[in-house]
């Protein structure tokens, strides 16, 4: 077989005589990234035009959400941003309880705050280490995945799984924050400041980081918003847009915090605005850990909305209550039925506005579920990006912008 | 003076008439319908007018509606106004037999991977698309995997035992 | 107040006393300046403590090898420290998550190129089995394609079991003839999946 057939690319007409040179920037490629495939036409090392292949890790989210009733679609949303599942799962289960009108109580609400700050803080770390990583500074990421591992351990404290965590239920969560939880949150609060200032001095001034990352993948505030840009990458261009302080959910308005934005929208930029942004969760997490410990006595055992229909109620109840048993039984059957109508809900994900679109026809499981992926969004923009620049700085560019494959193929 | 939905519906039912209908708000959110036809002068509209300035594409989704003839897909735009924080759902509808709706891309750049997901997911035909091919599927897929219609699972494995997973 | 722990409340400390060791030598015959054993034995002991496995990582349980690449779990004290990416030049794959229909043929051309003695791992549910995805984009396990060593369940598996997975192909490795490669049953095995 010849080479260019291997494959299931097929060099086109002519491809072989010409100047440019193809390159396959593949599916599979280092510093593990995901599954994004480009194919670049370089006239030396600078790139020309790409052309972009997705779906490769292509699942079907979709279309299996329409077959599953709505607390068993929480382990899909997991599997979204898999760096920053809290947040997602929380997404999703805002977007129930507004939909099905249940209100969650204040513990509850700083609750969740507390563990999606901590999500977005484990996303961006993940981003700008690879960041560092793809401009050949390994150190960084080795460094901080140790207290990545701190975050993991409070997520396990509370719903007993580290990465894909399906956290919290319609209503609130699944059991109470043991004390151990809270330990394991001060010494968070008390080790990881001084790590992030540390991770911050390796890179922020670093003369050879500035020199690779500044200028590379530019763009406009009116680009980016054109280009349906959101998060980090649209703060970074210039354009203050927070779900978190535009549309509050949560109780995000009982916090003080500010959004940092950048100038020029480029590499450089983005990774100042995810520090930055790590700085202002980490402030959220200390202002919502305070107000937790002042609900006392009877309050501070409070950790979900009272809603036996659509929250498990209690196996005491179960077992000695015909109601209890009654919507126990439906909701572990998933016969609870939703109310017709559709919603549009979102919430600021690591990488921007995570939008859930729910219709319901009153059946047991969503007629259509629709997820507004910001990571698919903004990757229509990566060919404007590099194009007339560098491979390594599209290197550096495709990293920067946090591209989460699972996100992104959905 | 803020904008309000009832500012938002009066001032569509103003430019368009009886090509708008529909309006519904759920949750807070104004949505309404247009003809599949003129989807593009709405949103053309949505974009410039001054006083409602829609300039940022949130999403476009497709929905497909089996039992209502004549109408059997649906293509759904979630628009934003960041200035005045505002948001808006316009839906248009098409026939199954003629999936054809003008494409957003001139207007949205965004719009491009979404009208492809669209179309690869119901099969919605965006005329004047730059590069409408199947985005998230292989190429190769025949059938348009969202529709009702057509199961979940993969139907060529041979090695599931459909009694044990309940589908007998 | 919040509830009582139960359970790990007095953890156990590690202690680092013990926590270096020297790889024990295969049963043998020793002599004055020589020891002689089965060069299989020899040759699989060296290659076990040495492998330099690719990460095919896909999806979610990347994420938890790159926690295992850290310090916490270090996957290098196996002696994998070198991960590469280029198929010609390693001898584990390393398949993490989820492998689309869409993904197959390239998981297949990347497994073509690496040179025998190759072995495969499949970390998650979705690597073996297709996991939690029974859809109709998702490969039903990497085994439909290419010939699985050893299957790691999880989703994602803790680091803990990947490292266990990982021993387990160790020890697959230490115990593997010479002459398997060239046998009449692995020919088959690779005949099944149409690889010549």
């Amino acid at each position: 077989m010849l080479a260019h057939q291997q494959h299931h690319i097929t060099l086109p007409e002519g491809s072989i005589e010409k100047q440019t040179t193809t390159l396959n920037v593949g599916p599979t490629h280092p510093a593990t990234h995901g599954v994004f495939q480009n194919i670049m036409e370089l006239d030396g090392e600078r790139i020309v035009s790409t052309e972009q292949t997705v779906g490769y890790i292509h699942r079907a989210f979709e279309k299996l959400a329409e077959r599953r009733p709505l607390y068993q679609i929480t382990p899909i949303t997991d599997r979204l941003n898999y760096c920053s599942s809290p947040i997602n799962n929380m997404g999703w289960h805002l977007t129930c309880e507004k939909f099905l009108g249940v209100q969650t109580p204040k513990r509850v609400d700083y609750l969740r705050v507390i563990i999606m700050e901590l999500a977005r803080i484990s996303d961006h770390l993940i981003c700008n280490s690879i960041v560092g990583v793809d401009t050949g500074a390994y150190t960084g990421f080795l460094y901080v995945m140790q207290y990545r591992e701190l975050i993991y351990e409070i997520y396990e404290e509370v719903c007993g799984s580290r990465l894909t965590t399906n956290i919290g239920r319609i209503g609130g969560f699944e059991r109470n924050f043991t004390n151990t939880a809270f330990e394991k949150l001060e010494k968070f609060l008390k080790e990881y400041p001084k790590v992030l200032k540390e991770f911050e001095n390796l890179f922020a001034r670093n003369r050879i980081f500035m020199e690779r990352t500044i200028g590379g993948g530019a763009i406009s505030a009116e680009r980016a918003l054109n280009y349906g840009f959101t998060g980090p990458n649209l703060r970074a261009a210039g354009v203050d847009y927070d779900v978190r302080v535009h549309q509050p959910y949560s109780s995000y308005q009982d916090f003080d915090f500010t959004i940092p934005v950048g100038k020029t929208g480029d590499n450089y930029d983005r990774f100042l605005v995810r520090n930055q942004e790590m700085w202002q969760s980490l402030s959220i997490i200390e202002q919502a850990y305070k107000k937790v410990q002042e609900f006392k006595g009877a309050d501070a055992e409070i950790f979900h909305a009272d809603v036996p229909e659509y929250y498990l109620p209690k196996k005491e109840d179960v077992y000695t209550k015909m109601e209890s048993l009654i919507w126990h039984f439906k909701i572990v059957m998933g016969e609870v039925e939703m109310p017709k109508g559709e919603i549009y809900n979102a919430v600021e994900g690591g990488n921007g506005e995570l939008g859930f679109y729910l219709v319901s026809d009153g059946g047991r499981t969503p007629f259509r579920l629709h997820f507004r992926r910001p990571c698919f969004i903004y990757y229509q923009a990566y060919p404007e990006l590099i194009t007339g620049g560098m491979l390594s700085d599209a290197i550096v560019t495709m990293s920067s912008l946090n591209l989460i494959a699972g996100e992104l193929d959905a | 003076m803020a904008l309000t939905n009832q500012d938002i519906q009066n001032k569509l039912q103003e430019k368009f008439g009886d090509l708008v209908s529909n309006f519904e708000e759920s949750y807070g959110l104004l949505s309404f319908e247009a003809t599949a036809a003129n989807n593009l002068k709405v949103l053309q509209f949505l974009y410039d007018e001054p006083s409602l300035q829609f300039q940022f594409l949130t999403d476009i989704c497709g929905v497909n509606f089996p039992d209502d003839a004549g109408r059997e897909i649906s293509v759904v735009y979630h628009l934003h106004n960041l200035t005045e924080n505002i948001r808006l759902r316009f839906k248009i509808f098409v026939p199954v037999a003629a999936p054809d709706v003008f494409t957003a891309c001139n207007l949205f750049s965004s719009a491009n991977w979404m009208e492809r997901e669209t179309y690869d997911f119901y099969g919605v035909n965006f005329v004047g698309h730059p590069n409408l091919k199947r985005i998230l599927n292989v190429d190769e897929m025949d059938y348009f995997p969202l529709r009702k219609e057509y199961p979940l699972e993969d139907q060529t494995r041979i090695d599931k035992d459909d009694e044990m997973f309940g589908r007998g | 107040m919040s509830r009582p722990v139960r359970f790990n409340t007095t953890p156990i400390l590690a202690t680092t006393a013990d926590a270096v060791g020297a790889v024990e030598a295969p049963p043998g015959f020793t002599g004055e300046g020589f020891f002689t054993t089965q060069l299989s034995s020899v040759v699989g002991l060296a290659r076990k403590n040495s492998i330099w496995p690719l990460p095919f990582a896909t999806s979610c349980c990347g994420i938890e090898f790159m926690a295992t690449m850290g310090s916490h779990y270090d996957l290098s004290r196996f002696g994998s420290e070198r991960v590469g990416f280029s198929p010609r030049q390693c001898d584990l794959l390393m398949v993490m998550g989820t492998i689309a229909k869409k993904m197959g043929p390239v998981l297949r051309q990347v497994y073509l190129q690496m040179a025998e003695p190759r072995w495969v791992i499949a970390i998650g549910a979705c690597a073996s089995s297709g996991g939690i995805f029974d859809t109709y984009s998702v490969l039903q396990g990497i085994d439909q394609v290419i010939p699985v060593d050893v299957y790691v369940p999880g989703c994602p598996p803790r680091p803990e079991a990947i490292l266990d997975g990982f021993m387990k192909i160790q020890d697959l490795v230490g115990e593997e003839s010479i002459r398997r490669r060239h046998s009449e049953q692995y020919k088959t095995l690779l005949n099944s999946y149409g690889i010549q």
